[in-house]
């Protein structure tokens, strides 16, 4: 149990997806004009990340992995299609994310109007699919780790997109300057969140 | 129906055009290839591909291949979805853009793997998040849907080449000040370390990179004041 929390807390704020990877930061920066539309697609990238990663990780185990084919019979055991793990998550990814849209679509049309227009951006965020890769470094011992792992990412995704919306609801009554408006100074203080998230790391998990 | 009948006019003559009565390096055409540099380039002003690009940028020979890596997905790319254009069913078009891209991610990945297997194992996963880099999408979807197949592969190299613009000029600002190196040789001679100069570590941490492409797009828009934004 403590490890399955030491992952979530690891996740979440440690190796946070957009301040410690950079990833998913072209819907990052998109999105983040207001907290209400990036709170919306925040909870779809977790829903979509806690969905993919445990299926890729399945697919990752008895498909692709090096000697994963040996539940097949022994003269599967050498083979190695680690080399098409790339077009397999993306197609999960993809069609989980059709998948997603249809069934929301059908049983809660109203988070559909919230969120249908996000959801078709989730297939190409980074931070899906860099969620399944570094699932696939890491070396989970089983589906409800990189189901935990994939959670907190989201999380921490929601977390980082709906405090830089907070703020640059607030920055547009500030006298930036000229050149800086809009995305330059959303970088500069994307970065100095960083700074402040790096503090987590002398957690000794 | 109607589709398939424009496809049979449309393809040869499109190809003829362009191969016919346009130099190959028409005004027009170098302005595909230089426009994506400056005032229309893809990480400053168009906000795609910053995704895999800033964690790779903390030494320039990474970023240099992670350039190059992804000027070959989008040359390529750009050039099949050209070609099929007139045949891909519009509700299906994001599924087989992402089975090219992936198809050429994987190629790339099986290249350097051969052939630069420690520059490989330094870039880890963000080879196969190329597949995901919005630049490669976005120019699928705006550029090479909608023309030639010599444009968009111009378009494919220029955007690459803004791309790589941006991601070589914050790695050797990350490089020089961080560790005082470029392409891992040291450069700042040891007579200046004896006068006390210190490299700055904080330059190693990722989050500089965000604030060095700030300053970057700061000093971009100061020049070019077309491009400021109004808020």
């Amino acid at each position: 149990m403590e490890a399955y929390l030491n992952l979530f807390v690891k996740s979440i704020f440690i190796e946070n997806m957009i301040f410690a990877y950079f990833l998913g930061m072209c819907s990052y920066l998109a999105v983040s004009k207001t907290v209400k539309t990036a709170v919306g697609l925040g909870f779809a990238v977790i829903f979509v990340l806690a969905i993919t990663v445990p299926i890729n990780f399945l697919l990752d185990t008895y498909l692709l992995r090096p000697g994963a084919l040996q539940w097949l019979g022994a003269e599967y055991a050498e083979i190695d299609l680690s080399f098409l793990s790339f077009i397999m998550f993306i197609a999960v990814i993809a069609s989980m994310v059709q998948l997603v849209e249809m069934i929301v679509e059908k049983f809660a049309p109203a988070l559909y109007g919230a969120l249908g227009i996000f959801l078709p951006l989730i297939a190409v965020n980074c931070a899906i699919l860099g969620g399944s890769l570094f699932m696939q470094q890491k070396d989970f011992s089983g589906v409800s780790e990189s189901a935990v792992y994939g959670l907190g990412s989201g999380i921490g995704w929601l977390l980082a997109i709906v405090a830089i919306a907070a703020i640059r609801e607030k920055i547009t009554y500030s006298n930036v300057p000229a050149p800086l408006r809009g995305l330059g100074i959303t970088f500069i203080i994307t970065g100095l969140m960083a700074l402040g998230f790096m503090s987590f790391m002398g957690i000794k998990l | 129906m109607a589709n398939t009948n424009k496809t049979s006019e449309k393809e040869p003559s499109i190809l003829f055009v362009a191969k016919e009565k346009e130099p190959l390096f028409s005004k027009k055409n170098r302005a595909l290839l230089t426009d994506p540099m400056d005032d229309n380039n893809p990480i400053t002003v168009q906000v795609l591909g910053i995704c895999s690009a800033l964690a790779i940028t903390v030494q320039l020979k990474p970023a240099l291949v992670m350039s190059i890596s992804v000027m070959a997905v989008m040359a390529a790319s750009n050039v099949i979805i050209s070609l099929l254009r007139n045949l891909i069913p519009n509700r299906i078009r994001i599924i087989v853009q992402l089975v090219v891209v992936a198809s050429m991610v994987i190629l790339v990945d099986q290249v350097l793997r051969a052939f630069a297997y420690d520059v490989s194992k330094e870039l880890s996963i963000f080879i196969g998040l190329i597949i995901t880099n919005c630049i490669v999408m976005g120019r699928l979807e705006a550029f090479a849907l909608g023309n030639g197949v010599w444009e968009s592969f111009l378009d494919g190299i220029g955007n690459a080449a803004g791309y790589g613009f941006i991601l070589i000029v914050v790695a050797f600002f990350r490089e020089l000040l961080g560790s005082g190196k470029l392409f891992g040789m040291q450069v700042i001679p040891d007579a200046v370390y004896e006068m006390g100069y210190v490299n700055n570590g904080l330059m190693l941490l990722s989050p500089m990179a965000l604030i060095t492409v700030g300053v970057f797009i700061w000093i971009q828009r100061s020049r070019n004041r077309d491009l400021i934004e109004k808020n």
